[in-house]
């Protein structure tokens, strides 16, 4: 395709399209800049879809054209996002070339902090693929293949499994869904395709980390987790190091399905380039005694929105979500979660703590429902969040509703700053200042920090000190 | 609304002066101009919109009888000064225990001889919860309202009173009332808003409170419209330096009520209470709209909604606590709380914060649940029938919002309201 104009920007690190793990291709891909039906077309015949793929796509993007953008309710930021300046599909043949030395220095430091692995360090900041985590995938996909665990890509999961991925594909989240869905829905690739079969419970934590380094991370990645009846299933995606990213959408749909007593969670750790959008949709649909907890925790980007929901269809089914918010100057983190009862006995509950910095503007959007004629239902809400500087800002625009008798609700939300006698005391005993916020900022956030995996929370306790370096004085 | 309704009445209102009957007239091409709220619009969400169908109102008619309307204004055993209006007109007006220099008049006569004033207060507000259209509405048709101008340092000991009466099918009024409390003064104004007959009528009202520094006002609005009507409540309320303001809005009546209460503390050491208690059943729906805005300091602000939703009640409360930049030091509350009391009761609870300063204490919560079953076993086991059981709780949930109202007399008299509301026996007889 159109390689001769300069070979892109630094647009992305590599090959952020391809389902599978396949560097030998010889061929470049490039749909080109800008969405039609055209463009489409072109990732259909790239990826070989099938019929009822190609005409999904399609009524997707013209359900996508029809669809306003929400700015009746969401960030004016959004009418910055210019859609025909956008590449929607890329592969590897147009990857942007990038060394060492073009990476800036700040995230250089980051990485260091962190104590990232040198050959991380380079997949990360788009330098070069780390080939290594090829084989971590492979061994984790060989262990859970053994238990009949499917843990492929997306793309795989609908070429290879199109009895169960079809049966529940677009299910959760329908394409119109949301602007950003239907956008998702018309362009996906990349993601991963994951099946639990009845009564497995998953030895390992499935790392989306392992798999999608070994692909890419995909700007418009399409998840969809079956677990069977009984099973258990923990997938971990993202990770807290910087992504050195300068494409400048990134609109993933994620769907969730646990069936009758099955067991999700969904850790997901990111860190977006401060010039990111990040629109994500995500749901679970949660059959009876079920049970599905979303743990998020949202580092970077310019603006990410992201509520994760559960709709809470079967008797005594579970939702939970777990939420943690970081916006640093002139960052924008409008996270929440939408919780849906749909049946007698179910119980959710949602944890949102926040921290705004230097400009940083956090904000909580929640959705609770509760129809009429159900019984026993329960929902608690807690956000808190935590404001740094004078210049910080913080939202919480909750929505409950309830019909009729029998259920309880509760919602509970507040606002407050670092509390200046822990500083104090701190600074009596030898703590620098900065060190002493860090501290605080850490002990707001540690009850939820406990509930990611190791691995996670230590890297997380490490770039929030690295956060809030720089914002006292 | 009719044609007769949408051009102003001049000729039943030859008092107003020709300033204000020009800005009337653009508050008419304002009506005309805004367009009619859509759910996309974000002060309107969860709204029933089809509820606001103002077609089949019409300019109410003069009452048939002024002095049965006057004998039926019962409220406070002793007042210092009483209005009483009716289809928007003025029925009686009694001033005796009014210490001198406090203004205490009809809005139309206040617009002449205290034309300064009323230019400074009047609907100096900008409506910002989402009625707009309707405020333009309650501006260009207003015929007459109360008007409380009370100078510095000056205390009104007894409350003031004033009655807004609708009657006849289908009418319309517009109900108005201006408070403004001079520095360091000190009064408590209660609003009586009542149905002559029962029938479905057409309220839209406006009440503006101004406090400036020091001074200590006590409002409380008792809302009894005919079961079937359609009222918007517009409030506004601005706190300067040190004044203590606290509102309640008690809601009894209307079929469908648009309430908007907008707090403004724009003085340091501010502090506003807000209180609603709306007891709802049969088809009642209320939608309430708040704004708590602290752009001083060292500000305080405390909102508590109380809902009981019976029958197929439906209620809205969208509530924001927003502190501005400067706003530092600010403590800010807000809560909602609702009881469901049937299964096809729906309670919508929107409580939001904005918070753009730092240094701040805000919490809000909202919580949705049942009557607690065990309070009704205690009462059970003690021989109280379910029923009366059920009542005695919610009396007491309502109770104990009324406890934190100040002067007694007003306590007992809406302690009364309620029990009576709820077919209990009053504690207060």
């Amino acid at each position: 395709m159109n390689t001769d104009t300069k070979p892109v920007k630094p647009e992305i690190g590599i090959d952020r399209s391809v389902g599978d793990f396949r560097y030998d291709v010889d061929y470049e891909y490039d749909a080109g800049i800008g969405l039609s039906e055209k463009t489409i077309e072109y990732i259909s015949n790239v990826k070989d879809d099938p019929d009822w793929v190609r005409r999904f796509r399609l009524a997707a993007y013209r359900k996508f054209q029809d669809m306003p953008m929400p700015t009746h309710w969401a960030s004016d930021d959004l009418e910055n996002i210019v859609f025909d300046n956008i590449r929607y599909y890329l592969s590897q043949g147009t990857e942007a070339k990038r060394s060492w030395d073009d990476v800036p220095e700040a995230m250089k430091k980051t990485f260091e902090r962190l104590g990232i692995p040198e050959q991380e360090r380079k997949f990360l900041a788009g330098v070069e693929a780390q080939f290594d985590s090829e084989a971590a995938y492979s061994n984790i996909k060989a262990a859970v293949g053994e238990q009949g665990v499917i843990f492929v890509g997306s793309g795989e999961g609908l070429a290879k499994h199109p009895e169960i991925f079809r049966k529940w594909f677009g299910k959760v989240i329908p394409t119109g869904d949301n602007k950003f869905s239907a956008l998702n829905s018309a362009v996906f690739s990349g993601g991963s395709f994951i099946y639990v079969p009845p009564g497995v419970k998953v030895t390992h934590p499935l790392q989306a980390y392992f798999r999608i380094n070994a692909e890419n991370f995909g700007q418009f990645e399409r998840t969809l987790i079956i677990a069977d009846e009984g099973s258990e299933v923990m997938y971990m995606e993202g990770c807290t190091a910087p992504k050195f990213e300068t494409a400048t959408l990134h609109s993933a749909v994620v769907e969730l399905v646990a069936m009758k007593g099955a067991k999700i969670q969904y850790v997901t750790v990111q860190n977006w380039s401060a010039n990111i959008f990040n629109l994500v949709t995500k749901r679970g649909l949660a059959h009876e005694e079920a049970e599905i907890k979303w743990i998020d925790c949202n580092i970077g980007s310019r603006l990410t929105m992201k509520y994760p929901g559960v709709i809470m269809k079967g008797r005594k089914a579970r939702g939970e979500v777990i939420s943690i918010a970081l916006a640093s100057d002139g960052q924008h983190q409008d996270t929440g979660a939408k919780m849906i009862h749909a049946a007698d006995e179910t119980t959710s509950n949602i944890v949102s703590k926040s921290i705004s910095v230097g400009t940083g503007r956090s904000t909580y959007r929640g959705l609770v429902h509760v129809p009429k004629h159900l019984k026993g239902c329960k929902n608690n809400t807690e956000c808190d969040a935590l404001l740094i500087n004078s210049h910080s800002r913080t939202d919480t625009y909750p929505a409950i509703s309830v019909r009729g008798q029998g259920n309880a609700c509760q919602h509970e939300a507040s606002v407050s700053q670092i509390s200046e006698e822990q500083i104090f005391y701190m600074q009596q005993r030898g703590i620098s200042k900065a060190a002493a916020m860090s501290l605080s900022v850490n002990g707001f956030v540690n009850d939820l920090v406990q509930q990611f995996p190791m691995e996670y929370s230590v890297e997380l306790k490490r770039l929030i000190e690295l956060e809030m370096e720089g914002s006292v004085g | 609304m009719s044609a007769t309704m949408t051009e102003p009445k001049t000729d039943i209102c030859p008092v107003w002066p020709e300033w204000f009957l020009d800005q009337q007239k653009a508050a008419s091409a304002d009506y005309e101009a805004t367009p009619k709220p859509t759910r996309k619009d974000e002060p309107w969400r969860f709204a029933n919109l089809a509820a606001i169908d103002l077609s089949d109102f019409q300019a109410a008619a003069p009452v048939a009888s002024e002095g049965r309307l006057i004998n039926a204004s019962e409220g406070l055993p002793e007042v210092a000064a009483r209005l009483i209006f009716g289809n928007n007109v003025l029925l009686h007006q009694e001033a005796s225990g009014l210490p001198s220099g406090v203004v205490f008049k009809p809005l139309e006569v206040a617009a002449r001889e205290n034309e300064e004033l009323f230019r400074q207060y009047f609907m100096a507000q900008p409506v910002e919860l989402g009625s707009h259209r309707y405020a333009a509405l309650h501006k260009a048709k207003l015929t007459t309202g109360a008007f409380l101008y009370v100078p510095k340092n000056t205390e009104v000991a007894l409350p003031i009173e004033i009655f807004h009466w609708v009657e006849g099918e289908h009418a319309s009024v517009f109900p108005h009332t201006l408070v403004v409390c001079g520095e360091n003064s000190k009064v408590t104004v209660i609003d009586h808003f009542k149905s002559a007959d029962g029938k479905r009528a057409f309220s839209c009202g406006v009440n503006d409170l101004h406090l400036e520094r020091g001074a200590q006002l006590t409002y409380v609005a008792v809302q009894e419209w005919a079961p079937e009507s359609l009222a918007f409540h517009i409030n506004s309320t601005v706190v300067d330096r040190d004044a203590s303001a606290t509102a309640l809005a008690v809601n009894f009546g209307g079929g469908f009520v648009r309430g908007e209460s907008l707090s403004r503390l724009v003085g340091e050491g501010a502090r506003s209470e807000m209180f609603s208690l709306n007891p709802m059943d049969g088809q009642r729906q209320i939608d309430q709209r708040t704004l708590q805005d602290h752009v001083a300091p060292n500000a305080f602000s405390d909102l508590l909604y109380l809902n009981a939703l019976d029958g197929k009640a439906r209620t809205i409360f969208a509530g924001l606590i927003k502190v501005g930049k400067k706003a530092h030091r600010t403590d800010a509350y807000q809560k909602v709380r609702n009881i469901m009391l049937s299964e096809e009761a729906e309670a919508n609870s929107m409580p939001g914060l904005e918070i753009l300063a730092d240094d701040v204490r805000c919490t809000h919560g909202a919580t949705s649940g049942e009557i607690n079953e065990e309070e009704l076993f205690y009462m059970e086991a003690r021989g109280i029938p379910e029923p009366t059981g059920r009542r005695l709780i919610l009396n007491g949930f309502f109770q104990t919002l009324l406890a934190r109202l100040q002067s007694a007399p007003l306590r007992a008299h809406l302690s009364r309201l309620v029990s009576k509301r709820l077919g209990v026996a009053s504690s207060e007889e």
